[in-house]
């Protein structure tokens, strides 16, 4: 059968696997299996990632996400963030667990001295430590909260990820719990992102994989295209060079070059991942 | 609890587990690699200049701009007043007539009188196409509640007359104020409904925009805040804010801007208008419009729309 292929319009959004797959956590559903000892991917320093940023600039992006792993383990993680705050808005994904009072004020610092939002995505995976902790490791709820009231006594106001292993996290029901949640923390401009699953990495034992079905045809694009798909738009970079998107950076086949200017073009759609980007709607950006 | 894997000297290849080298040899053998030429042929082709045949309007010497009228009549009528006095040549609507405020029919009078020469709006695309959402791209399901409310009512009080008439609205027109050339949009020069703030719209980002679309710079509404950037270059991009509601900031005024040619400069002037609000605010609860808009109309604060905003925008924000 045709491949479907999906054309790059334009790239308005960067990622960079900053933190590689080294994660001080080792969650049940990450979809890279991050762990501490997991280097698939490396942290990437301040020189690998400066290059890529200023290619970017002449390319248009319009913003950049920082992911892993935990961004905050690179030690160049701020450096990064000073350097993109100068040329467009950054967002940082993290769990939240290395977000201290003193590098909260550092952060707010960079917000403050910047022309463009920085923004932290927090993420969590229950209401309490009886539905996050067996996702995301021992004693992680309350962690996580404690980095995220670091945050809002900094000034700084984080978007909350969860992901739907989190019974009903979908739903008005979920989301309500949620914020309920977050305003007894002392966030009372909540922001909440709920993120679909992936069947990929660690996922996949917690679970289960993809159905043979769950693949994308040319007869999908019928009517609408394929520009609601993130990868039309983005690009993923990581020490190993440039992927399609942020799910696709432990399948080899999802490389696209070694530069931006490599990857300006169509990408096949035949990984089953591509299936819930388009069947659930997903895009990884706030 | 589960028990933390052990991954080195190992890679993650999906589910699988491979010696790191194998991952890497495998990821190496993906993707292009392009000579330097190749790679500035592809950046070429990929910065291909849009098709854009709107026809230019002007030359002017001084022009008012608005966006997002969202039925306020009562500022529109201060606005038009307002533009004459400060002897604007023309005036210009870049879309969003209906949706938030009391029986939208009011402002088409008044935009016929004055002369406004407007475009099209995501609202007034789905108006004309009877389509059964407004387009806003909201995802958040408070949000999405308010901006359903806002659109059925517009909607339910918009004759066909109206919206056959917003049918034939350009998308987009072209201007020259002195000597530059500026073209009009909603949204973006690309996307009716995007969403541009100053604190998630870089530079660099415009350039490559306004270097498709060949002009020395663009106006959009939209994200109803108002604000603009003096490129690099030399062009400029021009966010004229919205008159259907306050700019988040705790006053009641509403903003437009006029724009004025000084030798080869633009100037850019932002005007906030002070018009009737308590009123608009009886007329809002007389037709039974949520109490989150009149709050809005009264107070200069946001209540609901606030998913969109960036982070700088929101900690400016009440809510």
């Amino acid at each position: 059968m045709e491949q479907p292929r999906v054309a790059l319009g334009s790239l308005d959004t960067l990622w960079f696997q900053v933190g590689g797959t080294v994660c001080n956590l080792a969650c049940t559903h990450c979809l890279v299996s991050a762990s501490p000892t997991n280097r698939t991917h490396d942290t990437m320093t301040l020189e690998q990632v400066r290059p890529f940023l200023e290619e970017a600039v002449g390319l248009g992006v319009k913003e950049y996400y920082f992911t892993g792993g935990e961004p905050f383990l690179n030690p160049d993680m701020e450096a990064i963030l000073c350097e993109t705050l100068r040329v467009g808005p950054a967002t940082v994904l993290t769990n939240g667990l290395l977000l201290d009072r003193r590098r909260c004020a550092r952060l707010r610092g960079l917000a403050d001295g910047a022309e463009y939002s920085l923004d932290l995505r927090v993420s969590i995976d229950g209401y309490d430590a009886a539905s996050n902790d067996p996702i995301r490791g021992s004693g992680t709820f309350e962690r996580i909260l404690k980095g995220l009231r670091n945050l809002v006594s900094a000034g700084l106001n984080p978007v909350v990820t969860v992901t739907e292993v989190c019974d009903g996290a979908g739903s008005r029901a979920g989301r309500e719990r949620f914020f309920e949640l977050l305003k007894q923390h002392g966030i009372d401009k909540p922001r909440l992102k709920i993120l679909s699953v992936f069947h990929l990495g660690a996922e996949v034992q917690r679970g289960g994989a993809y159905e043979s079905w769950q693949r994308l045809t040319p007869a999908d694009a019928e009517g609408r295209g394929w520009d609601h798909l993130q990868c039309s738009s983005c690009r993923m970079v990581t020490g190993r060079g440039v992927w399609v998107c942020p799910i696709l950076v432990n399948e080899p086949s999802g490389r696209m070059g070694q530069t931006l200017a490599d990857t300006l073009t169509d990408f096949p759609l035949t990984h089953q991942a591509c299936w819930t980007c388009h069947a659930e709607g997903v895009s990884c950006r706030t | 609890m589960t028990k933390i894997p052990d991954h080195r000297g190992l890679a993650t290849w999906g589910e699988r587990l491979v010696p790191i080298d194998e991952f890497a040899r495998a990821s190496a053998a993906h993707g292009r690699r392009l000579d330097d030429t190749r790679r500035a042929a592809a950046v070429n082709e990929f910065h291909a200049e849009a098709f854009d045949d709107t026809p230019v309007e002007g030359p002017f010497g001084r022009v008012a701009v608005f966006g997002g009228a969202y039925s306020n009549h009562l500022a529109l009528a201060a606005l038009l007043a307002d533009a004459r006095n400060r002897e604007a040549e023309a005036v210009y609507c870049l879309g969003d007539l209906g949706g938030f405020g009391p029986a939208p029919e009011q402002v088409r009078p008044l935009l016929e009188q004055g002369d406004v020469r407007c475009i099209q709006g995501n609202y007034e695309v789905s108006l004309a196409a009877a389509e059964d959402d407004c387009n806003c791209g909201y995802t958040d399901p408070r949000d999405n509640h308010f901006a359903e409310l806002s659109y059925a009512y517009t909607a339910r009080n918009c004759g066909d007359s109206f919206r056959a008439w917003m049918g034939r609205l350009p998308l987009r027109r072209r201007i020259l104020v002195g000597s530059r050339e500026l073209l009009l949009v909603h949204g973006s020069p690309r996307q009716v409904n995007e969403f541009l703030f100053r604190s998630t719209t870089p530079v660099a980002f415009l350039e490559v925009l306004l270097e498709r679309y060949r002009c020395d710079g663009f106006l959009c509404t939209h994200s109803g805040l108002h604000w603009s950037k003096h490129l690099p270059s030399g062009r400029d991009v021009i966010n004229v804010g919205v008159i259907g509601r306050p700019a988040n900031d705790g006053r009641p005024a509403v903003w437009y801007t006029l724009l004025e040619a000084r030798g080869s400069e633009l100037r850019v002037e932002f005007v906030p208008l002070t018009y009737d609000h308590p009123r608009l605010a009886r007329e809002m609860r007389a037709e039974r419009l949520p109490e989150e808009f009149v709050e809005t109309i009264l107070t200069g604060w946001w209540t609901t729309c606030l998913e969109i905003l960036p982070a700088k925008e929101r900690a400016a924000s009440r809510y």
